[in-house]
């Protein structure tokens, strides 16, 4: 019926990683590149900290914003935790990339709730789908010098599965940041892209 | 004329359609998911525009700025115009000169509110039209009408707005330039017109019912009510964001969308109607499309399959045609993630300046206690902190548990009073912040002095609107547009008023806070403490980094009850996050080994 491919996307993180400025920059790509796109996010009240979610969604015509439970095509998580919170969204089979970073929630540092093993993470994901990227994304950011530069980072190792090419990503990232903070961007953008090659668990 | 195509939010597509269609003026007190519709039309410095001290102010000001031949729009989230009702309700009643639109986002799902409401009974008592967008682009295109359709029927339109129309971004096609208004600023002198004694009144109303009539028959060729044929077999009345979870859930549908909820278009609606075997019904929160379909006597279907509360979803649309028997697929097999999965709730952030005085507060009233722990007020609380509407009503999760009540915008101090005049046997509190308290805590203070009550009230002053985004307000001088303006000082007012017991002090310093506050409690008159301290977010560094001395920490987990985000455990260990810590030193006022100190004081220690 549609003659473009649908690409439902969820991103999921703590409040303050920079999720939502990721999510308006795939919205952007998708838009120069003549996708109906449309995004939504839901980040609760707090400023800083609390669970942050994104939807973008991408094909010929998008009518909700919202994706249905069991339908996300690519869960990006900027976080562990965030990640598996809501892989009941991911469709089976779909694609899972991972932040292998761990930001434990205030109960946890109070004790009074754990924080899931690896392990844990790893069977969760599983029952979901094989096609699972753990990548290393807030130590390489914090390598580039900049561990705000994460969400770019993430973005790269999203991109190797979407229709757009880097230099439409570039126009959008560019776009959506100051000028002298571009070239540490690209920088991430192009370490995020080439880590998924390496790693697959 | 060129379009251009953008990627807006619903908020922003609402500012560019009010810029494009010639707004002149515009006013708004910040509310989530309201906030960006003002921010977005502030940018242009050829319109005037304000943050208002609160919704009440907005409208009326709104209201003279109409009055006077202006293109108006007020923007407010839906329980603003629970305080703006009444001013709402006066402009219907005059009627307008140039054309106003009050924009108002509801809520849906309740993601950062203090209820769930369904704010078009409010047009229909103020007897006012409603536009509801489906997306950015017919919110861009809605407002124009809006414009038109007020100077056209004398009418302010109400244009409903949810959280995920203004909080979602969708591809817009919109003009290049602004139209501007033909209407000439100037007042002309009419008695009858706008002055509503009620002799006045009583005319206006009946013209208001003749306008609810043209109204309606104007709504029946409304170009945004609209059949799109389909099936026969199912027919769905739509509007707002439910109209895209119903296009999804039901592809082969007809459908009848309505951009102009109310007045509802009774022969378009009969029409549809007798064009389709079954009505369903989609709309968020209450039935309110519904009960009018109804009341024309049209069979419908509706909040029987559809839930009346929260946010719906193409999820829920699903299960109601399952049980409508529509849809007859069974539901796909879910994955249940497990429900011991760490929660992450909103939190004050590290180095807030409210944290302080909440575990000065939670001190106090002894609520400090570690999950696990032993609850130490086994009866009656000792302390009762009436809250308010802000970040700082995070205070009430744990490790502070330091709020007790919390129900609109200013209501902590009246809560107050009302508890200490039926003779509650605890000391009294009453927190609010800056912005809360200038938008609607000064005529309960006046209250207060009125009538000797003795509490305590706490002004938590971080100058600035915090959780809607970092706004302006009176108490900072800065307007919405960066100009500078007349700053309302808090000690002046709160003396002006006529309170004796005042005292200010700073957020991050606990034994100024602890001596301020223990005297208030003490003082059995009426007293207010400003407690000062700028947002984290506006100063992110306070000094030097903190550090836990591990030799002398005894692991007694005092630290770890002021909450703040940076200090974590490894083990039974409490460690200060470096990246996270702003070094505003809370945390190592109450330590009771004096373990936490900066980085620089360790490595001295060092040393030596």
């Amino acid at each position: 019926m549609s003659s473009k491919p649908k690409f439902d996307l969820l991103l999921t993180g703590v409040g303050g990683q920079g999720n939502i400025l990721a999510s308006d920059i795939i919205g952007e790509v998708a838009l120069t590149a003549g996708y109906d796109v449309k995004k939504t996010d839901t980040l609760g009240m707090a400023q800083r900290g609390g669970s942050v979610v994104s939807h973008v969604r991408i094909t010929e015509k998008v009518y909700s914003p919202l994706i249905q439970e069991g339908a996300v095509d690519i869960l990006l998580a900027f976080e562990k935790l965030e990640g598996i919170r809501w892989v009941n969204y991911l469709r089976p089979g779909g694609i899972a990339i991972i932040n292998d970073h761990a930001l434990p929630p205030l109960s946890v540092n109070l004790g009074a709730e754990k924080y899931p093993s690896d392990a844990e993470v790893m069977q969760l994901l599983k029952q979901r789908t094989g096609k699972i990227y753990l990548v290393p994304g807030t130590l390489k950011a914090t390598e580039l010098g900049n561990a705000r530069t994460l969400n770019i980072f993430m973005l790269g190792s999203l991109s190797v599965f979407l229709p757009f090419t880097v230099p439409d990503w570039q126009t959008a990232i560019q776009k959506h940041l100051p000028e002298k903070l571009w070239k540490l961007n690209m920088t991430a953008f192009a370490a995020g892209r080439k880590e998924i090659e390496n790693v697959h668990v | 004329m060129i379009l251009m195509k953008k990627l807006l939010s619903g908020n922003e597509a609402l500012a560019l359609g009010a810029y494009h269609a010639g707004v002149a003026f515009a006013s708004a007190y910040p509310g989530t998911p309201s906030t960006e519709i003002m921010e977005a039309v502030a940018v242009h410095k050829d319109i005037y525009a304000e943050w208002s001290t609160n919704e009440k102010v907005a409208v009326e000001v709104a209201m003279g700025a109409c009055y006077a031949g202006a293109r108006v729009m007020v923007s407010m989230k839906q329980v603003g115009l629970n305080v703006a009702a009444d001013p709402f309700l006066a402009v219907s009643t005059t009627g307008v000169n140039g054309g106003f639109v009050l924009i108002e986002a509801d809520d849906p799902g309740i993601h950062s509110s203090q209820g769930e409401q369904d704010n078009r009974h409010f047009a229909e008592l103020a007897k006012v039209p409603i536009l509801e967008p489906m997306d950015s682009q017919s919110a861009y295109d809605l407002m124009s009408c809006a414009f038109e359709i007020s100077e056209q029927f004398d009418t302010p339109v109400m244009l409903r707005s949810t959280t995920r129309i203004s909080h979602s971004k969708s591809i817009v096609e919109a003009k290049d330039a602004r139209t501007a208004s033909t209407l000439k600023i100037g007042f002309s002198l009419n008695m009858q017109r706008w002055v509503m004694l009620p002799v006045n009144a009583r005319v206006r109303h009946v013209a208001m019912e003749e306008r609810m009539l043209k109204l309606a028959a104007y709504g029946e060729t409304f170009p945004f009510n609209k059949i799109e044929p389909g099936d026969r077999s199912l027919g769905i009345i739509a509007t707002g964001i439910s109209y895209q979870y119903a296009r999804e859930v039901f592809p082969k549908a007809s459908f009848l969308k309505l951009g102009m909820t109310y007045p509802p278009p009774e022969k378009l609606i009969r029409a549809f109607a007798a064009k389709v075997d079954r009505i369903l019904v989609v709309e968020e929160l209450d039935p309110f499309i519904e009960d009018h379909i109804k009341a024309m006597g049209i069979k419908c279907e509706g909040k029987q399959f559809i839930p009346r509360c929260g946010e719906l979803n193409t999820d829920i649309l699903e299960a109601a045609g399952r049980k409508m028997g529509i849809i007859k697929t069974p539901a796909p097999e879910k994955l249940t993630v497990p429900a011991e999965l760490a929660k992450r709730p909103p939190l004050l952030c590290p180095g807030c300046p409210h944290t302080g005085f909440f575990y000065v507060l939670a001190g106090i009233g002894q609520r400090l206690k570690l999950p696990g722990a032993k609850d130490k007020v086994p009866g009656e609380p000792n302390l009762v902190v009436a809250g308010d509407i802000g970040c700082y009503t995070l205070g009430a999760y744990p490790p502070l548990n330091a709020m007790d009540t919390n129900g609109c915008m200013g209501s902590s101090i009246g809560t107050a009073i009302g508890m200490e005049k039926v003779g509650l046997n605890a000391k009294i509190v009453a927190v609010i912040g800056d912005s809360t308290f200038l938008h609607s805590g000064i005529t309960p203070l006046v209250d207060a002095v009125y009538n000797q009550s003795k509490i305590t009230v706490i002004i938590t002053d971080n100058s600035t609107t915090a959780m809607t985004g970092h706004q302006e307000h009176p108490g900072t001088g800065i307007s919405v547009q960066g100009l500078p303006g007349g700053k309302v000082v808090l000690e002046d007012v709160v003396k002006g008023v006529g309170v004796k017991n005042l005292a200010v002090v700073d957020s991050f310093n606990i034994k100024e806070i602890r001596t301020a506050v223990k005297s208030a409690l003490d003082s059995n008159e009426l007293s207010v403490v400003i407690v000062r301290g700028a947002c984290v977010v506006h100063v992110p560094k306070h000094g030097e980094t903190q550090i836990i001395d591990t030799k002398k920490c005894n692991q007694c987990g005092i630290c770890l009850l002021v909450g703040c985000p940076a200090i974590q455990t490894t083990g039974k260990q409490p460690v200060i996050d470096a990246a996270m810590c702003t070094g505003c030193t809370v945390c190592a006022q109450v330590c009771p080994k004096q373990a936490i100190g900066p980085v620089s004081w360790l490595k001295a220690e060092a040393q030596n």
